[in-house]
This record gives C-alpha cells, structure tokens and sequence, in this order.
C-alpha cells in the first residue's frame, strides 16, 4: 500500500517536473512558431504592397489615358491652342524614335568594344574602366544633360543630335555593363578550341564570343533602349521640345514624348493633361513591350536593366 | 602554368600560340577596343572638368565655399559687381535632397529587404518569378509617369493623412515644427514617398542577387537543427549579406539624390529657404537644374547652377563609388 502511493507521488511529482521541464520549450517553441508565421505575413504583405503600387500606377494612367488615346492620338500633333481638346502627340513620338533610335547607333558599337576589352583582353585597365562604368550608371542622368549643355547647347543651339548625343551617353555604360556581363558567362571553352585552331583572337571573338552571347547582348541593347526612352530630364536641357509641330529634322529643336508628357502635365489646362494620359499610356506601352520582347529573346539574360 | 592560372582568375582570353608574330588586323582590332576601353575614363573625366569649367566664375567671384554657407536661392537678388553676401545658397537645395533620400529610404530599405527575403526563399515556388517580373516591372516606369502619377493621383491621397499629421503631431510642442501645416499634397513628404517606390525595383534586384548567393548547405543546416523558416533567414541568410544589402541600400541612396523629373513635379519647388516642416514644399540640387538651367538670366545665375551640378556630381559620385565598393565586396566576402 504504502509503497503503491509512493510510486505514485513520484511519478505524480515526476510527471509535475516534466511538465514544468517541457512547458518552457514548449512556449518558446510555440512563440518561435507564432513569431515565424508573423514574419511570414509581413512579409508577403509587403511584396503584396510593393504589387499593389505598381498596380495602382498602371490602372490610374490606364483610365486617364484610354479615353484620350486613340488613332488620332498617334497621328496627329497637339491643337495650337493647349486649351483645345483633340489632336495627338505625333510629333513626341517621332521625336522619341529618332532621337533614341541616332542614341542607339551611336552608343552601341564603342559599348561593344569596350566590354569586349573589359572580359576578353582583361588587364589594370579593364578592371578600372568596369569599375567606371558601374560608376557612371549610378550617376545622375542630368548631370549627363548639362554636360552636353556645355559641350554643344551652348555652341550650336538645342537640337534632337544634342538630345541623341546626351541619351547615348546615357545607354553606353548600360551596354556596357550587360555587354560584359553576357560575355562573360561564354565558355572559355569555346574561346579554347578556336584559339587552338589557329585563329586570330580578333576573329575568334567576332566570329565565336560574340555571336555565342547575341541574344543577351540584345537583350540588353533592349533594356537600354527602353530605359533612354522614358528619360525627359537630360532631354529638357538639350534638345528643350518642341511642342507645336513635327519637326523630323535632328538638328532642330525637336520634342520627345517623355518631355511633351512632362510639359503637358505641368500646364494648368485639363485638355493638355488629358494628351499627357494618353501620352504616358502610349510610353508605359512602349516601355513594358521593349522590356517584355527583352526578357522573351530566347538565350541567357543580363540580369538586370540598370 | 602561371599563365593559366592568371586566366582564371581574370577570365580574360589566353594569346594565342604564335603571338609574337601576330596578324596585322588582330593588332589592329585590339588597339581599337583598347581606345573604346577609354570612354567611360574620358566621359567621366569630361564631366568633371567641363562642370568645373562652367562653374568657375561663380566659384571665384563669390568664394568656392560660400554657397554652401547660405541658405536661400534669389537670382533676382544677384548684381554683377557685389561679392557677399553669395545670393545663391545652396544649402536649401542639400537639405532637400538629403532629406527626400532619408525618408525614401527609410521606407524603400525595410520594405525591399522583406521583398527581396521572400521572393528568394519564402514564395511558393511557382509564383517567385513572375512577382519578381512585376517588381522589375516598377522599375522600367519612367521617372515622368511617376511624378505625373504623384500629382495626381499620390498627393490627394496623401493630403488627409498630411493634415491630420498636421493637426495632431503639429500641436506637440517640440515635434510640431517637422509636421506643421498646412498640406497641399507639394512637398518633401510626397516626393520622398515617389522616391521611395522608383528606389524599391532597385534595392530589392541587388538584395535578391546577394540572398540568392547564400550555400543552399548553410540553409539546410540551420532548418536541420530545428530552426524555423524566419530563424533560418534571421540567422543564415541575412548576417552574410549584410555588405551586399549596405552596397545595395546605397546605390539605391545614389538613385534617390539624383531623381530629377519625378521630384521636380512634386515637392513644390521652393527655392528660397528650408522650412522645417515635411509637410512643406522644397527643391532638390536635381530639381532647381531641371527648372533653372535653360533659362539663368541673372549675373552668374548659369555658373551657379554649375555650382549645384558640381556638388550633385561631388554627392552622387562619393555615395555611388561607395556603393559599389560594397556591392563588390558583399559578393566576393568568403562564406
């Protein structure tokens, strides 16, 4: 009997100690748990957050702009009088093309050669000029307008070559940069086995390094190309826009549609910023198609625009 | 044998066999992408230099610090031949950038660090990449959509909460100064929070990048000794990475201090002092460059506003070549 209790007292008192032993563990590990799924939520209500800001971006230029946007838009330049509903944005849309498309053509062979000199031929050099270039995306891009201001706005006046001048300087360290990083990832296999044939190193890179690295070359022509065309600020110091009429040639005054959107915004009549919805729906759209048709190109991808 | 180890590690292309007599085109092609290899030198340099250039007279005549000690931006008080005191203070003008970058980045750090966390490893898997596409996307946005967007349809939304920080916080005594009214939506406020929605895409690509380089073992390792999910990110993915995320942080620092049409659209552009109040309007050094460059009419106005441009650039570079000193290191740092 009395031993019966006793078995039973200790294992009551042994059960007690266990008890008081687990139930710290177990509250932690309950609040680690609760601590846990609470990080999990912030979480994702965060990049939910993040989601939703896009969103709201895109659907409020999408409803101001729809009504606006239409055939007429895109064929036609703006009334004389700002205070007139009707008309388009022609002439920013022209402008943009051209002046992006002489920025492209300027910037894309010196970045080529660049980042082949940066991953093929290697060197102090190369390292401090990859160095550079990482500086120079990061750098404000109107600080890029005001140096073509002093380099060529105040010699030979403003003028869409000015513009397309300040928008290369702008894509050529992105080029760059994603140049570089797409030739990097080629296999030194290849650059091996060609070598080992006996071909120049010249040859061997325009006829093997680069064709083998095309697509994400242009996947990152693309991105920069995008990215030149929503620029407005080095464009408001070069090229100042030309609101009233297409202007076709370079060497004038000529409007892009980042700046005719920005110009039209800032004016106090509801008809002028009702052209800049649709202006900057037409420019999301130009925008979002380069990015899409950039990450679509089939192959390897830099990893990022900018 | 040294020779291919130095390959290696620069990842540049082994001469072929026979350099020493080598093809006339192949010196050719090299000495042409060697001069290419030189523009970003030159075009950084340039900028330097023509910026300082164009900045000189006004540096000379008024002293090349006394713009950094005067508050207020009057060109209409500027005469050629009185030297002090310097009518173009561009304090105002930091103090405005300073404080725009500061408040986007004290929202855009947390919140790109949490995206950045959950899109690498807490997402179910199918959905990781396309939310990532979409926070690339807020970054493709441009800049002039984004203040246009701000005008419209931020700064109204914005304007019961400014006021009601004006009511409330306004009152106490010595925290009412920073939210004093009143609020017309154009202000540091409103241009800090656009800043800090074009800095996330940013901040959040370069975390995803430096998280996504942590030795799936490590992970392992902590879930095996019983850590839970937000531990194992606490404990495993977060400390390694804490260089790449300063770098990223501060690259996207640099993003902010240089915006220039989004905050010009939004904060008002007030030029003449600095009001303590977030609710009030300011300008940026980016800012009164866009509205002022193509229109200086006043003696020395255009070589002040080099003035500005040179210690943007000054300001853009340091936090830039910082950025990616760390950025740098933050990937190489053994794990």
């Amino acid at each position: 009997m009395t031993t019966t209790t006793t078995v039973t007292t200790s294992a009551a008192t042994a059960s007690a100690a266990t008890a008081r032993a687990v139930a710290g563990p177990v509250r932690r590990l309950r609040r680690r748990r609760l601590t846990n799924t609470a990080m999990t939520v912030t979480l994702a209500l965060v990049t939910a957050a993040a989601v939703a800001a896009l969103i709201w971006v895109l659907s409020y230029v999408a409803t101001q702009g729809l009504p606006t946007l239409g055939p007429a838009f895109l064929t036609r330049t703006p009334p004389g009088n700002p205070a007139q509903s009707g008309g388009g944005f022609l002439n920013g849309i022209v402008g943009s093309l051209e002046i992006v498309g002489i920025a492209t053509v300027l910037a894309v062979p010196p970045a080529l050669a660049t980042a082949v000199h940066i991953v093929e031929y290697g060197g102090r050099l190369a390292r401090i000029v990859s160095f550079v270039t990482d500086v120079l995306v990061g750098l404000p891009t109107i600080l890029t307008g005001a140096l073509v201001y002093t380099i060529w706005v105040t010699r030979f006046g403003f003028s869409g070559l000015a513009g397309a001048f300040a928008l290369a300087l702008i894509m050529l360290p992105l080029v760059t940069r994603s140049t570089a990083e797409m030739l990097r990832q080629v296999p030194q296999s290849l650059r091996e086995a060609s070598l080992a044939l006996g071909i120049t190193k010249a040859r061997t890179i325009t006829a093997i390094v680069l064709p083998t690295a095309r697509s994400g070359i242009l996947t990152g022509i693309t991105l920069a190309i995008a990215r030149a065309m929503g620029e407005a600020a080095p464009l408001l110091l070069t090229t100042l826009g030309n609101d009233l009429f297409l202007e076709a040639d370079p060497r004038q005054r000529m409007s892009t549609l980042a700046l005719q959107i920005f110009t039209n915004a800032v004016t106090g009549y509801r008809t002028a910023q009702s052209r800049a919805w649709a202006g900057a729906l037409t420019l999301i759209a130009i925008v979002v198609i380069l990015t899409v048709t950039a990450r679509l190109l089939p192959g390897r991808h830099p990893r990022r625009g900018r | 044998m040294s020779l291919t180890l130095k390959d290696r590690t620069t990842r540049s292309m082994p001469e072929p066999a026979g350099s020493r007599q080598r093809h006339p085109a192949d010196r050719l092609f090299q000495a042409a992408v060697h001069a290419a290899a030189w523009l970003p030198i030159a075009i950084l340099g340039a900028t330097v230099v023509f910026l300082l250039v164009q900045a000189w007279p006004a540096l000379t005549h008024y002293g090349p610090f006394s713009s950094l000690g005067s508050i207020g931006w009057a060109p209409s008080r500027a005469i050629t031949e009185s030297t002090s005191p310097n009518p173009y203070g561009l304090l105002q003008f930091i103090y405005g950038s300073v404080l725009t970058a500061l408040i986007a980045m004290a929202i855009a750090v947390p919140a790109s660090i949490a995206v950045a966390l959950y899109l690498t490893d807490v997402a179910p898997r199918v959905i990781r990449r396309p939310l990532a596409h979409l926070v690339d996307l807020l970054a493709a946005i441009p800049s002039v959509v984004y203040g246009f967007w701000a005008i419209f349809a931020l700064a109204p939304t914005l304007r019961p909460l400014g006021e009601m920080l004006g009511r409330t916080l306004g009152a106490v005594p010595a925290l009412g100064a920073v939210f004093a009214g009143p609020f017309y939506g154009y202000s540091y406020l409103t241009a800090g929070i656009v800043l800090a929605i074009m800095v996330l895409p940013i901040i959040t690509a370069i975390c995803r990048e430096v998280f996504a380089t942590t030795p799936v073992p490590r992970k392992e390792a902590a879930l095996a000794l019983g850590a839970t999910r937000w531990e194992m990110l606490r404990m495993a993915v977060l400390p390694p990475a804490r260089a790449g995320i300063i770098g990223a942080c501060t690259l996207g620092l640099g993003r902010a201090v240089g915006e220039t049409i989004a905050v010009t659209m939004v904060i008002g552009n007030n030029v003449t002092g600095i009001n303590p109040s977030l609710l009030a309007p300011g300008a940026t050094m980016p800012s009164v460059l866009a509205n002022e460059l193509t229109e200086a009419t006043q003696p020395f106005h255009l070589e002040s506003l080099f003035v500005v441009a040179l210690w943007l650039l000054a300001l853009a570079l340091a936090v830039n070549v910082a950025g990616r000193l760390l950025v740098r290191r933050g990937h190489r740092e053994p794990r």
